[in-house]
């Protein structure tokens, strides 16, 4: 066997100082010709750690061959067998905690380039002029509602149309596709390729009714009486403030907000698009995940002068995705680690002006495994601001689990489940994604959807 | 859905749709609003049901033209169809037999201030109203009001019609007359519902007030519409609009509510887009 090629195949990438003055995505993705080098440096073990690293399981190794064997229509049926999203998944899994965090090649260099090579073959099927429509069974008659059009609810509604169904998605916003269409920048998923997604579900069949919020427009209880059974997969929307002083001033968004005027308003396109956005010169965020880190991009692209990641806890702890720190940082964002906001301060309009924190340190592991945060006593300084988005977590919104009688909700909000079969307390109605397991990830939202297909499946067919 | 089935002009800038939409139509209570889109482009906006047709198949809007969104609002056509309506939304007024009911409705605010004023005087109750407006040409819906009003009081700040003067000076005289009031609901600009506030607080007069913060979503997924109640922040579009007067910070309402003033202007002054916009209709 030829010696392992221990460092990835580069992608190319559009440069740092250019990218901050767009929204244009970052890396261009791979040509056949790197795909295919890139897809042979693949072991194809015989135990395939990848598979098991993959909430999905796609076939890794299997889609990979058939890169690297230049049948690339191929590649891209074995990774639908498995995920609807291909295009999406390449570009936003955490893979670094996943399928390369466990593949061979990682133990003694770089991991096989999975993400990239996933996103190479939903590029090359985009370019092929037809889309392959598999053909759906015949109706069975049964219909199901879904809560939610992101990742859990497309995933579900493929599904379960594939399967014969007749699937109808009530979304609250205008636009489907969850934070895929509302969160996620443009520079990191372009919006036509979520469009592209969803189109593929409508031609399986699936019926999406916008501007419909359930438990305001219909409940549960209502739809109950239209539908044989229902998925809700509302996410988890609810922003979560820190309820410091000072935290209404103007110029201090939640990063839902913030996120969704850019995003699903195109507040970036203003004025051309009507909604407007506060575009400061420096911006704080309030926080580190993949949110903060979206957020403080989107902010240098309006043309902050200094955009800053305000984390309470060190860089180790960071939990977001290895490329968005990395790009973060090729951009110039500015990290203050160990870092607390403690109050706001305004002008005589309102409008916040300065951030008061305090230095933090490390103490012992916390609940979560990560080393919890202490004030150092007497650390308090200033850090001059004109915008704020506070990216600190969300939660489920009450609004569906408040008008739906009999369904069992935990202290955090989240939604009930029985992690086998996606069954919530209630009979007939099933949940998964961010609504049951708290704000999690888009693979997993579709992990816990295709459970709950399954057992939907089997309800509608026993009855 | 959503067809725009009559058009009317209330007075030089605000406008009355008819729409479509029977979903809604079944569900909306009095208090409640609805977050609509007219186009593409367009800001999402929220806007108070005002009316229900009694068939339960549309629903009436009143608005104001005040910046680029709501003026293309203004542009469209009976026939035409608002590309997205969701609702409804917030919590709806609380509607029981309070007693003697003062009504208040300042400006556009007398638009959704009208559904409470029906409901209030279905259920039995005593029901003053107080409307007013700059001018008399800008004073819209006196004859719906009157229908269910026990007593109107109107005013203009030109004294062009009624008693010269605010809607907030008909309340004080009414309580300077002794008049036994159970509850005041007033609707209008931040700086009208603040001087209500102050006048029914040392009398102890329950007050409920409408909030009019901006929204995106309204639905509780973004906080824009944050205001504070009680020293609490609460989300307007979830956990109101509507609030105790007394326990409201109206200052930072207003200060909120002029976030986006230098972007507004820029907004409408964009000619280029407009004339396409208003050509492409
Ligand atoms: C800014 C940001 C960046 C992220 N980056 C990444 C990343 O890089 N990688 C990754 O794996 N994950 C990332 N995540 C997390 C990931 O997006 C979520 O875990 C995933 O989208 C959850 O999917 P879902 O289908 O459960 O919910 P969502 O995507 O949240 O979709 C829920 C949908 O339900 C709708 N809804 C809510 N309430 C109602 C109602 N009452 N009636 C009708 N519809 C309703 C909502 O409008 C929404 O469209 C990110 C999240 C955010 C916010
Ligand atoms: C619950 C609620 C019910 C309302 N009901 C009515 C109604 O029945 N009739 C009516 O005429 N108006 C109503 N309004 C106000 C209406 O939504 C605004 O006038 C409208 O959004 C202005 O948009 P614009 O682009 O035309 O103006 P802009 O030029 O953008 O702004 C003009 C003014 O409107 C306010 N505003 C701007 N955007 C928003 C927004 N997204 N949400 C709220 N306010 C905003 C600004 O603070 C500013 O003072 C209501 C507002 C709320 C929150
Ligand atoms: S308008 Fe977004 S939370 Fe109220």
């Amino acid at each position: 066997m030829a010696k392992p090629i221990l460092k990835k195949v580069p992608i190319s990438e559009q440069c740092p100082e250019e990218r901050i003055k767009n929204f244009n995505e970052v890396p261009y993705g791979y040509v056949p010709g790197e795909a295919m080098k890139e897809a042979k440096r693949c072991l194809q073990c015989k135990n395939a750690p990848c598979i098991t690293g993959c909430p999905v399981e796609i076939d890794i190794p299997g889609f990979i061959k058939a890169i690297g064997d230049g049948n690339f229509n191929d590649s891209i049926k074995i990774l639908k067998e498995k995920t609807v999203l291909p295009a999406v998944c390449g570009r936003v899994c955490p893979q670094e905690e996943q399928c390369e965090k466990v593949c061979t090649l990682a133990k003694i260099g770089e991991p096989v380039a999975i993400g990239r090579l996933e996103r190479f073959s939903s590029e090359w099927e985009a370019q092929q002029k037809t889309t392959d429509i598999p053909k759906t069974p015949k109706s069975t008659g049964k219909r199901v509602a879904v809560v939610g059009s992101g990742p859990a609810g497309l995933t579900i509604a493929g599904d379960l149309a594939m399967l014969g169904h007749n699937v109808v998605i009530f979304e609250a916003l205008h636009q489907p596709g969850g934070v895929l269409i509302y969160g996620i920048p443009e520079f990191r998923l372009p919006k036509a390729i979520v469009e592209r997604e969803i189109e593929y579900i409508k031609k399986l069949g699936v019926q999406i009714i916008t501007s419909f919020v359930v438990g305001k427009t219909k409940t549960i209880e209502e739809l109950l009486k239209e539908f044989d059974a229902i998925f809700v997969a509302a996410g988890a929307g609810l922003p979560w403030f820190m309820n410091i002083p000072g935290e209404n001033y103007n110029g201090i968004y939640s990063a839902n907000e913030y996120l969704t005027r850019a995003n699903l308003m195109k507040a970036y396109l203003f004025p051309e698009w009507d909604t407007p956005i506060i575009k400061g010169k420096r911006v704080a965020i309030i926080g580190g995940g993949n949110v903060a880190m979206d957020s403080a991009r989107t902010a240098l692209r309006l043309g902050a002068e200094h955009s800053m990641i305000i984390y309470r806890r060190s860089e180790n702890e960071m939990p977001a995705r290895l490329e968005e720190i990395i790009h973060a940082k090729e951009e110039g964002i500015e990290f203050h680690f160990l870092t607390l906001p403690v109050q706001y301060y305004a002008d005589y309009l309102g409008w916040v002006n300065n951030m008061e924190c305090i230095k933090m340190e490390l103490g012992e592991p916390d609940s979560s495994g990560r080393r919890q945060p202490i004030s150092i006593k007497d650390s308090n300084f200033k850090i001059p601001v004109d915008v704020v988005i506070v990216a600190i977590g969300n939660s489920p919104n009450p609004l569906i689990t408040t008008t739906t009688p009999g369904i069992e909700i935990s202290k955090k909000g989240t939604i009930k489940i029985n992690e086998k079969t996606g069954e919530t307390s209630k009979p007939r109605v099933y949940a998964g994604g961010d609504v049951a397991t708290g704000a999690a990830t888009v693979i997993l939202a579709m992990g816990t959807a295709r459970i709950a297909a399954k057992s939907i499946h089997n309800l509608l067919q026993n009855k | 859905m959503n067809r725009i089935l009559k058009k009317q002009v209330l007075a030089p800038g605000i406008k009355l749709f008819n729409v479509e939409n029977k979903d809604i139509a079944e569900k909306v209570l009095p208090g409640q609003f609805v977050v609509i889109r007219a186009y593409e482009q367009g800001e999402r906006i929220p806007l108070t049901v005002a009316d229900v047709d009694k068939n339960k198949k549309f629903i009436t809007l009143i608005f104001q033209e005040v910046g680029q969104s709501t003026f293309y609002f203004g542009s469209l056509k009976e026939g035409d169809e608002i590309s997205d309506v969701a609702g409804p939304l917030g919590k709806p007024s609380e509607i029981e037999c309070f007693g003697t009911c003062v009504c208040i409705g300042g400006g556009i605010g007398i638009a959704p201030v009208y559904p409470v004023i029906k409901a209030l005087k279905n259920k039995g109750n005593k029901v003053i109203s107080i409307i007013g407006a700059r001018t008399e040409e800008l004073l819209i819906l006196e004859k719906e009001v009157k229908q269910f009003s026990d007593e109107l009081y109107i005013t203009t700040d030109d004294a062009s019609y009624g008693k010269e003067g605010r809607v907030s000076n008909e309340l004080s005289r009414l309580i300077k007359e002794g008049m036994k009031i159970d509850r005041v609901i007033a609707i209008g600009p931040g700086i009208m519902m603040k001087t209500i506030a102050e006048i029914t607080e040392p009398c102890k007069i329950k007050t409920i007030v409408s909030l009019n913060p901006i929204m995106v979503d309204g639905t509780g997924m973004c906080g824009a519409c944050r205001v504070e109640v009680g020293g609490e922040t609460k989300f307007a579009c979830v956990d109101g609009p509507e609030f105790d007067a007394h326990l409201v910070n109206f200052d930072l309402l207003m200060k909120r509510q002029r976030m986006y003033t230098i972007e507004e202007k820029e907004s409408l002054g964009s000619l280029e887009k407009n004339k396409k916009l208003f050509k492409s209709k």
